[in-house]
């Protein structure tokens, strides 16, 4: 026991029996992480606090919160106005969602723009997939546990898609709403799974981080790692870094809960719900409403369903593109199968990715609007563009597309960039003084 | 019946198109000065307290805020002996009792505010049919908020002469469909201000729309000043974080 490398006796007899302190240091001290990362590499860690914020605020509010139809947007209430610093943990909860989405589209898109799921991180991209699409379906639970009106009518809407399937899709309705319509078993059915679902979450999330520490992480120049020089430990540089990123997200965050707190929210689901009322127009919160464009886009005179329209109903079509819109990123690293990583060396891929933002933006406000002219047509070209871009553009980009030279190291850049070869020269690994 | 189908399809969609033809027509609530919007807003407490008049004296015939209770009154500025006299005007039924009956008790300020209708079903047979809402959330549950509130409530006019009002219907330049089931709520004078406010149909729409916005977010203030102070705090925070990430980069720089 005299050679641990922990000083603390304590330390040293727990770490012997039980390697917690050496597995910390092991991942988060000496972990090796490329010297280059810029902010956009602050939102992976960043989710990973928004998901603990969720969990911690979802706890406290089902202890409080009552999941009968009869109840549950009283127990809201009653939450809002009568529990102690209810209202707080509501609102930090309810933006949390927003804040969590916002957040993680973010991830994704600094993943596609530097290529950080070619290989050697296939796997950790899909566990990312997963993890968004169990974000989303977490999310919808939890939007309908209020039982406003959006709540009661967005569950309707998403839930009925389903029966869009050929041959079981009434019996999985029915099954998914325990009943013949959306009522108690509904609500109580997606409370608990709501509560299950973040738990997952983690699971999958340790996970990703297992792979993702199994290279470590990709970097804005897309190559690999060479010597030690290229990289820092994780402690203390990225610990400081991201822990003010976190403070200017935690400024811009709580700028919304306490001075705009029903922003992003939609007035109808502060009116109870009411089976016999069907609001004028049915909208999913922001996040979701890119994937409801590309729902609502397949009617049946809509160009891009005519080549599919003798095989199956345009709502089946909505349906499936609605989901293939997020199984094509399961595909895409062998989609996109050009041996550069980083956009900055892709003269191309690059305006197509920005290309790709635009087109989501588009889409999310497609989404927002009433289905009828000139809504319509422009969420079908934007929805035939964003398969596009998957299926069409970036396999042919990985055939055509002229790369630029590639720097021979991540210290290359930098060196010469700054003025002379300073630390960098020597041949030891960065280590805080 | 190829021909009555297809009938009732364009019917139907005469009649959707006419009814967003229609919602299109309610005119965009004009942005109005309100002492609680901005980041250091605070309910007027004279505005409060005279829109809890107008409530109590108007709009209680036929609208319930049933999310509030007496005791709330006391958050703007009402003295406890006040509040349990608002609440004592009122009857709840409590029970059962020892012998197992029900029985009526004038209300305390612990009671949620009494509902002008047992249920929906009598506010619809003493409303022409129509289901006067709760009040309680109105100004968060309407695209416009409390401008929304406001512009309904002084937004009654003639009708234009090609516009045909169903029987019992007024007109109102901002509701949805400008067909409203509720009558003019406020008239000059409808009720006398205990501080000698003059009480013009603006007023009262103010102050009243003053006191549904507090009852919608009773915590608007804590949270306002609350916010203020995390926001201050959060931003010397993240000034003295960027500090040690400069400090702690330096030597790789």
């Amino acid at each position: 026991m005299s050679d641990s490398k922990f000083k603390n006796p304590i330390v040293a007899w727990i770490d012997y029996r039980l390697p917690v302190f050496s597995f910390m240091e092991h991942e988060l001290h000496e972990y090796p992480t490329p010297k280059n990362l810029n902010y956009f590499w602050n939102f992976g860690s960043l989710a990973g606090i928004i998901l603990v914020i969720m969990i911690v605020t979802g706890i406290v509010l089902a202890m409080h919160y009552t999941a009968h139809t009869a109840y549950a947007f009283d127990s809201i209430e009653r939450i809002m106005r009568d529990v102690n610093y209810g209202w707080l943990i509501r609102y930090v909860h309810m933006n949390g969602a927003s804040a969590f989405f916002i957040v993680v589209f973010i991830h994704i898109f600094r993943g596609m723009y530097f290529g950080s799921y070619k290989s050697p991180r296939e796997i950790l991209w899909i566990l990312g997939v997963v993890i968004l699409l169990i974000m989303m379906a977490t999310a919808f639970l939890g939007y309908v546990l209020p039982w406003g009106q959006m709540s009661f009518w967005g569950a309707t809407v998403i839930t009925n898609l389903f029966s869009a399937i050929p041959v079981v899709g009434d019996s999985i309705v029915t099954l998914l709403w325990g009943g013949f319509s959306v009522d108690n078993p509904t609500l109580n059915r997606f409370f608990s799974l709501h509560y299950l679902l973040p738990f997952v979450l983690v699971g999958i999330i340790v996970l990703h981080i297992v792979a993702l520490h199994q290279h470590g992480s990709n970097n804005p120049i897309g190559i690999d790692t060479k010597s030690p020089q290229d990289t820092i430990p994780f402690h203390p540089y990225y610990t400081v870094k991201d822990l003010f990123g976190l403070g200017v997200f935690l400024v811009l965050f709580f700028g919304f809960v306490f001075f705009a707190p029903n922003f992003l929210g939609h007035p109808d689901n502060y009116i109870e719900a009411n089976p016999l009322v069907t609001p004028p127009h049915i909208v999913p919160e922001w996040y979701f409403l890119p994937f409801y464009a590309i729902l609502r886009s397949f009617t049946a005179d809509a160009l891009i369903y005519l080549p599919i329209s003798w095989l199956m109903s345009a709502k089946l079509a909505g349906v499936l593109a609605m989901f293939a819109s997020i199984m094509v990123l399961f595909i895409l690293p062998w989609l996109d199968h050009s041996p550069v990583r980083s956009a900055r060396f892709r003269p191309l891929y690059k305006q197509f990715f920005w290309l790709l933002v635009i087109d989501c933006i588009i889409l999310g406000i497609c989404g927002a609007k009433p289905a009828e002219e000139p809504w319509t047509y422009i969420s079908q070209a934007a929805t035939a563009y964003y398969f596009l871009h998957f299926i069409v553009i970036l396999p042919l980009l990985g055939f055509f597309e002229k790369t630029k030279p590639l720097p021979t190291s991540i210290s290359e850049p930098v060196l010469k960039g700054g003025g002379g070869l300073s630390s960098a020269a020597s041949a030891k690994p960065m280590e805080k003084a | 019946m190829r021909k009555s189908l297809i009938s009732v399809v364009a019917a139907v969609a005469v009649l959707s198109s006419s009814g967003t033809m229609a919602a299109g027509d309610a005119v965009k609530p004009p942005k109005q000065e309100w002492s609680f919007s901005g980041l250091f807003g605070t309910f007027d407490r004279g505005a409060l307290q005279r829109g809890f008049q107008v409530y109590n004296e108007v709009c209680a015939a036929c609208h319930s805020v049933r999310l509030l209770a007496y005791r709330n009154l006391m958050d703007i500025g009402f003295t406890e002996d006040h509040v349990k006299k608002i609440a004592a005007a009122k009857e709840v039924t409590d029970g059962p009792n020892d012998e197992g009956e029900m029985f009526q008790r004038p209300a305390r300020p612990s009671d949620r505010f009494v509902k002008p209708f047992p249920n929906e079903e009598a506010a619809r047979a003493g409303n022409n049919g129509a289901y006067p809402p709760d009040l309680t959330l109105m100004t968060k549950a309407r695209v416009g908020g409390a401008d929304y509130v406001h512009a309904l409530l002084s937004g009654y006019k003639e009708p234009p002469k090609e516009k045909k009002l169903a029987e019992g219907m007024s007109y109102n330049l901002y509701f949805a469909g400008n067909q409203i089931a509720m009558a003019p709520p406020l008239s000059e004078g409808a009720v006398e201000y205990a501080d000698k406010t003059k009480a013009t149909v603006s007023q009262m729409a103010h102050d009243v729309t003053t006191f549904l916005a507090w009852a919608a977010e009773p915590e608007l203030e804590w949270r306002k000043r609350m916010g203020v102070k995390v926001i201050l705090f959060l931003l010397i925070l993240t000034g003295l974080l960027y500090g040690v990430k400069r400090k702690v980069w330096s030597d790789l720089h």
